[in-house]
């Protein structure tokens, strides 16, 4: 039995303590402290130890706070079917308890894991090199904004992105940025999509980078987008595209575009709706191979030549570079990727199209019955649509979506008259309700 | 102990095949064999994935997870890592279908999430001695960066444009790279012969554009720096920041707080200090906190209780903006809080002895000589005229994980070594074994080592000099 007063999870009973420190010739572990006495702290923070048990009901209790809502919520972080599969292999202690893989020889199962996830992306994307990761679509933008300032051949210091922006990814674009100099701008968007006259006028020597989103943070599908790298391309700017995973089974290939970085939600597969925690995807051209951040894993041989995979061009990173490396990234969010792997190979390629499919058969037809209601119109833009679509509504949207809430969905409001509504197979079921709902709340 | 891990081989050249090498499914997307919504202009043309069916791919990760090495399968003292037990009920908590909820939803209809938020950010800040806190920062360089950016927005708020940011030559790569990516020019500390911060180059270093200094406490050799209060001084004198690497609190829990020492900002590791699992590389958390001064630059939203008992967002007044598209990695959060309360004040205090106890014991069995003392969790043993980095490869055969090698520099041949609270007497004498039989073998056995687990020696060279990332860069070969 362990000591019962101190920390579960160490495991030394009290003779055996008492056998350590005596062998360290002193009399207790505070013994061992070099803490000067003047910055000392007595331990009382006033936690009170509770049992599993206890914990595990106070945490059933207070989550039982959050309203039994049914989400018809997106706008960049989304909800797919997780199969059963991915939660009970990925959660194989070996997976989820293991480190970074410094020592790849005894960690050769989780290296073909993440050289997996990434071969995807590349498939996904069209672009030859992809991290293992970035922790979420926004922090993969910002790196995408560095990288471009890297590798610019001009002297400009401006990032262009669309006026429909979640706030989140702005500001930390912004943040992001701040230190190397440059500054955000803003395009326009025509009936959802990009205004791509304003945006040509906008674009010059001056833009490093012009960012776009397809879908679009609205839903809608982008239909313009090699012209968005040629705008791109005349300016000398690097064209950063965001998608997910999800959708870039179905739309346009990004590589085929233009596009010099692909960013975005790779958590729309392996994880299920998780209060915005991300994945984020980062896949770009092999000539800015060394300008990526973040992990890569390559392919090798071991001494007996047989194929083995290893971190690798490590001496862009941190701990090699320190101030000149190319991101200060060290955790990342590796098993998140070991998910979305597992998601991606559970559905097929099949599965993947059938799934991105729906996404824009789904939203069409619930923009349809919406639009059949009285005091609303949808879609508010007049575009093909992924999983989610604005609509209008004569009532003003955020009080709505206050009295749907009480009804008992969550949705979005997006502006004064303006709301979004988000469907996917995990919600399709209640679209009836949902409409019932709106009715009512008109 | 000796080891054999498991290894599937496929043929002469490979282990287990890739998902691509046991099937390659392609879709044509256009065309007239499936119904699309939509036209073909704004699609792919085709998609080509594996399409293998759930046992085979229950076998295929299956087997991939027996070639990997875990805290769970046995000892992994990577120093400034701190990889201790992940408790199983904390992915049973995080695990509630109610705390599944989308991240805009608004305060009212996620008072639990908010409630747990809220209770995470008290218990950190008692913990750490500070005022405020953020959960945002999803890993620890994050948190460092988050840092840096509301130390730079309080010079700002104070009308001072300062530039650099002092730094010791033992942190953390992170250091570096964070005040680079913030705008900094790097100031870089020497070491005192004993190893701590030489506190007359640091007296030295500061001045008028010294935003502030990052100091990791104890410092990655595991030495406590003796001089804190006058260190905090010589920052605060010319009007700097003290900004706390929290890499290394398991050495200080219940025994010494970060606030009361004098620094301003500070991250928390989660998924060191307070047991969230590391998943192969992340995802981590790297929570903030900050003293009274500061509270009002963290990012938005922060939450607070109110008078009746609820919980709600705002946004501070001079906020920095976000760092995170939405809140962080709730989920590590919820593991954090529940590992924290699991503990109370006792298990706290109870890890950081043993914690500090474990690596005394473990550096005692050693046949190599430790340089720098007395230290705390961790320790930086040398390996002398043999190589660590072949040392640390001949200890994999011996059923441990080796420590962090050839780091920090200031050790020649480092082995950093931190076992963590976890381990008991006797896992402590088989992981000294290991270390002693690894760093007493033969040059031919440690350059040819390992050869019991599924790779053996691998070349890094060739991988980076011909990068292939990618299946599809295989299969161009």
């Amino acid at each position: 039995m362990t000591d019962t007063d101190g920390s579960p999870f160490a495991p030394h009973t009290a003779d055996e303590t008492a056998a350590m420190l005596a062998e360290l010739g002193v009399d207790s572990e505070a013994d061992l402290f070099d803490i000067p006495e003047t910055v000392a702290f007595d331990g009382e923070f006033g936690i009170d130890s509770r049992s599993e048990q206890e914990i595990r009901g106070e945490l059933q209790r207070l989550f039982a706070r959050n309203d039994d809502l049914t989400e018809f919520m997106g706008r960049g972080h989304y909800s797919h079917y997780v199969p059963s599969l991915v939660d009970h292999l990925s959660d194989r202690a070996e997976f989820l308890t293991s480190y970074t893989q410094y020592q790849p020889e005894i960690t050769q199962g989780f290296l073909q894991a993440l050289f997996e996830y990434q071969s995807m992306v590349v498939e996904l994307t069209g672009l030859p090199v992809a991290n293992c990761s970035m922790y979420d679509a926004a922090t993969g933008l910002a790196e995408a904004a560095l990288l471009a300032d890297r590798v610019r051949e001009t002297t400009g210091d401006t990032v262009l992105v669309p006026e429909y922006l979640r706030d989140g990814k702005r500001s930390v674009l912004e943040n992001y940025v701040a230190g190397a100099g440059l500054t955000v701008e803003t395009y326009p968007m025509a009936d959802g999509n990009v205004d791509r006259a304003a945006l040509a006028d906008l674009a010059g020597d001056e833009t490093v980078m012009i960012y776009a989103e397809n879908p679009t943070v609205r839903g809608t599908i982008e239909e313009g987008l090699d012209e968005i790298g040629e705008i791109a391309t005349e300016s000398e700017a690097l064209f950063c595209l965001s998608s997910d995973l999800v959708a870039l089974s179905l739309l346009e290939e990004p590589a085929g575009v233009g596009a010099d970085v692909v960013v975005g939600e790779a958590d729309v597969l392996g994880l299920p709706t998780s209060y915005g925690m991300g994945l984020g995807i980062f896949a770009t051209k092999e000539e800015f191979l060394r300008q990526v951040p973040g992990r890569l894993v390559g392919v090798s041989e071991d001494q007996n030549e047989r194929r083995a995979y290893t971190l690798t061009l490590q001496t862009r990173e941190q701990h090699i570079r320190k101030e000149r490396a190319t991101s200060n990234i060290c955790t990342n969010q590796a098993w998140v990727a070991l998910r979305a792997a597992m998601h991606i190979a559970m559905l097929g390629a099949d599965g993947l199209v059938d799934l991105a499919e729906d996404c824009v058969r789904e939203a069409a037809a619930l923009a349809e019955q919406v639009d059949e209601l009285s005091g609303y119109q949808a879609p508010v833009h007049d575009r093909h649509h992924f999983r989610e679509f604005v609509v209008r509504s004569d009532q003003p949207a955020k009080a709505v979506a206050e009295r749907l809430e009480a009804a008992g969905f969550g949705v979005h409001a997006v502006d004064d008259h303006l709301l979004q509504l988000c469907v996917t197979e995990t919600n399709a079921h209640a679209t009836d309700e949902l409409l019932a709902a709106l009715q009512e709340a008109s | 102990m000796i080891y054999d891990q498991a290894r599937y081989t496929d043929d002469e050249t490979k282990h287990e095949p890739l998902l691509s090498e046991k099937d390659e499914s392609t879709v044509e997307i256009g065309g007239s064999k499936r119904d699309s919504p939509l036209p073909d202009d704004l699609t792919r043309d085709e998609l080509t994935v594996p399409s293998l069916s759930e046992p085979e791919l229950a076998r295929h990760y299956t087997r991939l997870s027996q070639m990997n090495w875990s805290i769970d399968s046995g000892p992994y003292p990577l120093g400034s890592c701190t990889m201790k037990y992940n408790p199983k009920f904390t992915e049973d908590v995080a695990a509630d279908p109610n705390a599944a909820i989308h991240p805009d939803r608004s305060a009212d209809s996620a008072q639990g999430n908010l409630g747990v938020l809220h209770g995470l950010q008290e218990y950190l800040a008692t913990i750490g001695g500070m005022d405020a806190v953020t959960l945002q920062p999803p890993a620890g360089a994050a948190g460092e960066f988050t840092g840096i950016l509301i130390a730079k927005a309080y010079h700002d708020h104070h009308g001072n444009n300062r530039s650099e940011v002092i730094i010791p030559a033992s942190a953390h790569g992170t250091n570096f790279a964070t005040a680079a990516m913030a705008g900094y020019d790097v100031v870089e500390l020497p070491s005192d012969e004993g190893g701590r911060v030489d506190l007359e180059a640091l007296k030295a270093a500061v001045s008028e554009e010294t935003a502030a200094l990052m100091l990791t406490n104890p410092n990655t050799v595991g030495l406590f720096e003796r001089d804190i209060v006058e260190i905090a001084e010589t920052v605060h004198d010319v009007g700097g920041l003290l900004y706390y690497d929290g890499a290394n609190l398991n050495a200080l829990l219940g025994r010494g707080r970060p606030g009361d020492m004098g620094f301003d900002i500070m991250h928390y590791n989660v998924h060191k200090t307070f047991a969230t699992p590391h998943g192969g590389g992340g995802p981590g958390a790297g929570p903030v906190g900050v003293v009274e001064e500061l509270s009002k630059f963290l990012p938005r939203p922060r939450v607070r209780e109110t008078d009746d008992g609820d919980y709600e967002q705002f946004a501070p007044e001079k906020s920095i903006g976000k760092v995170h598209g939405f809140g962080g990695n709730w989920l590590v959060l919820i593991k954090a809080y529940a590992y924290i309360a699991r503990l109370g004040d006792e298990g706290l205090s109870d890890a950081s002895a043993k914690a500090v106890l474990n690596a005394n014991y473990l550096a005692e069995q050693l046949a190599m000589e430790v340089p720098f003392g007395p230290f705390h969790h961790e320790f930086a043993a040398t390996a002398g005229d043999r190589d660590a980095a072949d040392v640390a490869k001949r200890m994999l055969d011996f059923g441990v994980h080796p420590p962090t090698t050839k780091w920090p520099e200031m050790v020649p041949e480092a082995m950093l070594t931190e076992p963590t609270e976890i381990e008991s007497r006797r896992t402590l004498d088989t992981l000294a074994e290991a270390f002693n039989a690894a760093y007493a073998d033969s040059d031919e056995a440690i350059e040819t080592a390992p050869s019991r687990t599924t790779a053996s020696r691998i070349d890094q060279v060739s991988a980076a000099r011909n990068p292939r990332l990618s299946w599809q860069a295989l299969d161009d070969e």
